[in-house]
């Protein structure tokens, strides 16, 4: 065990924990961020999607430890006063069934907006592959993130 | 099952009234005894433990409504759709009307469970009626306060006028309301009057969801909660012989290993250190029973097949007779394998068991069942037990069944403290309740251009299709008809998977009609619709289907789908399917893609009668297809020596983005009573699909998956 400050949505943190610890369970278990979701612990289904320095990533494949220099942002600090266009979108269109890989898919969607903000049908398909929704609310995804592009535009 | 206007009812629909200490009024009712005597159970209902609803709403004295839901949420969207019916009848705008997950109370809810998309269904009636009972006690109450008759009062939007044009809103007098005799003979609305129902109500959890907001049974804690994580035999068959902790008792964080049963539970300060305490326990599985093979289960199903000694399910006619006096002779073989139900929040349940009192938290699809078993397992009082249910990453039916939770249990009833087990995927999809491996041998006549006879065989493992199933189409529609099951007892565990038995029976008797089409050289749709015109509505009341609804929601797939004018390139394939009181007709477009099927659209049209929530009905609907679509393509689970051969997803593939079809959903427009549609979109999703690709390629397809057969074959479907 170890101290490690990390900064998660913008506020440092001290945690202590076992260096191989991945980030998810650090989120969950140490900080009360449940928002990241856990559902494969092998980086397969993307329900635990963070950013880390604005890219995402799978935070049950990465160990806290290494990210004491990184700027952490999980669901709960993607929108403070009001939804991010994101989170507008996925509630315009009703998106969710059970709900619960949806902030890993809404922080894909976030990530790869930022990289690819014109993205035709094509490219969100490519970019949302990564994300397992057993529900199946895909054809909602595809257009929440096509109209979240158009409200950022 | 036409609506009426006026439903008259009794008081025993209503199973308390009372005015609250905190102000309001408080009603409860009783979804079962409201059903109308027509409406039935949903046929396995002692497996599903499925029986009556009771739900209570509260009406604040500043008119604001909450409903308290019993019914689990698992993605279904009963939490917007049924406050949605009270709603609508009360008279309030949406916007003052919230849900609250009902707690388990045996005293008040007799029953709570989600499954068999009968929420809806059995809900219709006892929602409205309390809506509108609500109503007219707030009416009666305003009535009595002006000192004028109450039927010269009216109410709407939460607000109650007179003739004078005096106005009281329901705030004003639901504490005088809740001191009234529950009225009787209520008028219900005609549904042209409705505002709410019919109109897109989004999740009543959305803004939660989306922001994080813990929701689900893995987001919830407690001040010195410990988590677990629980070593359960890897292979189906196995028992522990001897283990060593000390490995797992060194890892930071662990507190405490403990065996029950044949399971070993590492109680740690998180779920990491749980989950790595767990993975240095050294056990030595030693082999208790038959270590099961898929191949041995193949043998053994087919020797059932075979067998000539089945439980006949429904006979009409002769078929032998039938079959001996054929033109023609058609048999085909059906199978498909076990399937997990991988719900994307593992299985997970708190407990925390003290000399006082049992409390349990989570995500359960029969809280009542469970908290009865979790009893009689650590010989408590049914009345000790406090159960709270969370939201539920999906259910698919393996929620059903409460082994996680009574493990929470049983571990914190020995360890004395409060308790979390968690399953990694790996444990999730490893201690699985799965879809259970399944056959269909399926065999027509042919005489003189028509099928005279039909004779459906199931071998399936461990249990055989619930009751009604031999009543469904195409029961009724050929004289000579035959169903007959038979199983065989494995110690892989199984149980209810989405659309249970008709998940798969869909996918086999739709493609096999679609053989007799190409047979008696009919039109796929044709072929259905002439089957169809042989089965007079309620003449045999065995029969579950309704022949003219069927042929109103093919006609509309058809039609929307442009079946037989497809554009180039696009090859359709038609399936069309009744289950869960829902009838279901879909069309799949596919192309071909470096000579792989690519599958491009679904057209599906629904008759589910009134559609209470469209964008929640067309989600069901999408997620329904998308998943039958998928499970169909790629859903692979097989055993080896009693093991699971995945337990993750790096190796067992659930449909992705890229693979997913458009879906667009129609549906019929009547004025029916609504049924359910967590489960109907499913079943016709794999056949319709293997028909797209037999109209693409020719292959015929009679194993699921789909993927797997295919590249079998070598085929270069191009080609």
């Amino acid at each position: 065990m170890a101290s490690y400050n990390l900064k998660v949505n913008g506020k440092e943190k001290t945690v202590n924990i076992d260096d191989d610890t991945p980030l998810l369970w650090v989120l969950r278990d140490e900080l009360d961020l449940v928002g990241t979701k856990y559902g494969c612990g092998i980086g397969q289904c993307g329900a635990c999607t963070v950013h880390v320095d604005g890219v995402a990533m799978r935070s049950c494949s990465v160990p806290a430890s290494s990210l004491t220099d990184s700027e952490i942002t999980t669901i709960e600090g993607l929108s403070t006063e009001k939804l991010s266009p994101v989170q507008e979108a996925w509630k315009e269109l009703d998106v969710p069934q059970c709900g619960y890989c949806q902030a890993g898919q809404i922080m894909t969607a976030t990530s790869f907006l930022k990289q690819n903000p014109n993205p035709d049908n094509q490219d969100i398909r490519n970019a949302m592959h990564g994300n397992i929704c057993r529900c199946a609310s895909y054809n909602r995804i595809e257009k929440a993130v096509a109209l979240a592009a158009k409200k950022m535009s | 099952m036409k609506n009426q206007d006026k439903i008259t009812f009794s008081r025993r629909n209503f199973i308390r009234t009372s005015a609250l200490a905190s102000g309001g009024l408080l009603i409860g009712f009783n979804f079962f005894t409201a059903c109308k005597e027509t409406a039935q159970p949903p046929v396995d209902i002692t497996k599903l433990n499925f029986n009556d609803f009771n739900a209570f709403i509260k009406i604040a004295d500043n008119g604001y409504v909450t409903i308290f839901s019993p019914n689990p949420e698992i993605g279904q969207g009963v939490k917007t759709s049924m406050p949605m019916i009270i709603a609508e009848e009360l008279d309030v705008p949406w916007e003052h009307v919230s849900v609250a997950q009902g707690i388990l109370d045996t005293n008040n809810y007799t029953r709570q469970v989600a499954g068999g998309s009968q929420s809806i269904r059995f809900g219709w009636d006892a929602l409205r009626q309390t809506g509108a009972t609500s109503k007219q006690m707030l009416i009666n109450a305003a009535a009595a306060k002006w000192n004028v008759d109450a039927s010269t009062c009216n109410a709407s939007n939460g607000i109650i006028k007179n003739a004078n044009g005096d106005e009281l809103g329901y705030g004003d007098v639901v504490n005088d309301a809740a001191k009234l005799e529950i009225p009787e003979n209520i008028t219900l609305k005609s549904p042209k009057d409705y505002n709410i129902i019919g109109k897109d109500a989004i999740n009543v959890d959305m803004e939660h969801i989306i922001t994080g907001k813990p929701l689900f049974g893995l987001d919830y804690k407690t001040e010195g909660m410990t988590y677990v994580s629980v070593a359960r035999p890897p292979a189906f068959g196995q028992k522990i012989n001897s283990y060593d902790a000390t490995a797992a008792k060194s890892v930071n964080g662990v507190s405490e290993v403990v065996q029950f049963g044949d399971k070993i539970a590492v109680l740690a300060s998180s779920t990491w250190a749980a989950m790595k305490g767990k993975k240095a326990l050294k056990i030595d599985w030693a082999k208790d029973s038959t270590l099961e093979n898929t191949s041995d289960h193949n043998k053994e199903l087919n020797k059932i097949l075979d067998s000539n000694s089945l439980d006949v399910r429904r006979e009409d006619g002769n078929v032998k007779k039938a079959f001996a006096q054929a033109d023609k002779l058609i048999e085909r073989t059906y199978e498909s394998p076990f399937l997990p139900h991988n719900c994307m929040e593992p299985m997970n349940f708190y407990a925390n068991v003290t000399t006082d009192k049992v409390h349990l938290v989570g995500p359960i699809q029969t809280p009542a069942g469970t908290a009865r078993r979790i009893a009689n397992l650590i010989d408590r009082n049914e009345e000790d037990i406090h159960l709270e249910m969370t939201r539920m990453g999906g259910g698919f039916g393996r929620r059903l069944y409460g082994d996680f939770a009574l493990e929470a249990a049983e571990i914190s009833n020995i360890t004395k403290q409060p308790v979390k087990v968690v399953f990694s995927r790996e444990d999730d999809m490893a201690a699985g309740i799965y879809r259970p491996a399944i056959k269909y041998r399926i065999k027509a006549s042919i005489k003189d251009g028509k099928v005279t006879g039909y004779h459906l065989k199931e071998a399936a493992i461990n249990s055989n299709m619930y009751g009604l199933i031999p009543n469904f189409f195409p029961a009724g529609a050929i004289e000579n008809y035959k169903v007959e099951t038979g199983n065989y007892r494995s110690n892989i565990t199984t149980g209810a998977w989405r659309a249970p038995y008709t998940n798969f029976l869909a996918f086999a008797e739709q493609s096999f009609f679609d053989e007799l089409a190409e047979e008696l050289n009919v039109d796929a749709v044709q072929l259905r619709l002439d089957l169809l015109s042989n089965v007079e509505d309620g003449k045999d009341p065995s029969i579950e289907y309704s022949a003219k609804r069927m042929i109103d929601t093919i006609k509309l797939a058809a039609k929307k789908s442009n079946w037989g004018n497809s554009s180039s390139g696009i090859y359709q394939g038609f399936a069309a399917y009744y289950s869960h009181n829902t009838h279901v007709a879909e069309v799949v477009d596919i192309s071909l893609e470096n000579g792989k099927p690519k599958v491009e659209k679904v057209t599906v049209a629904v008759d589910c009668g009134i559609v209470v929530n469209p964008t929640g009905a067309k989600n069901q609907i999408e997620g329904g297809v998308i998943d039958g679509i998928g499970h169909a393509m790629y859903g692979d689970f097989s055993f080896e020596n009693g093991k699971p051969q995945d337990v993750n997803f790096n190796t067992y593939r659930l449909i992705r983005m890229k693979e997913t079809p458009i879906v667009e959903t129609y549906f019929v427009e009547n004025e029916l009573s609504p049924t359910g549609l967590g489960e109907p979109g499913l079943p016709p999703a794999g056949g319709a699909l293997a028909n797209a690709i037999k109209a693409a390629t020719g292959q015929i397809l009679t194993k699921q998956p789909f993927i797997k057969e295919l590249n079998s074959r070598k085929t270069d479907l191009s080609a």
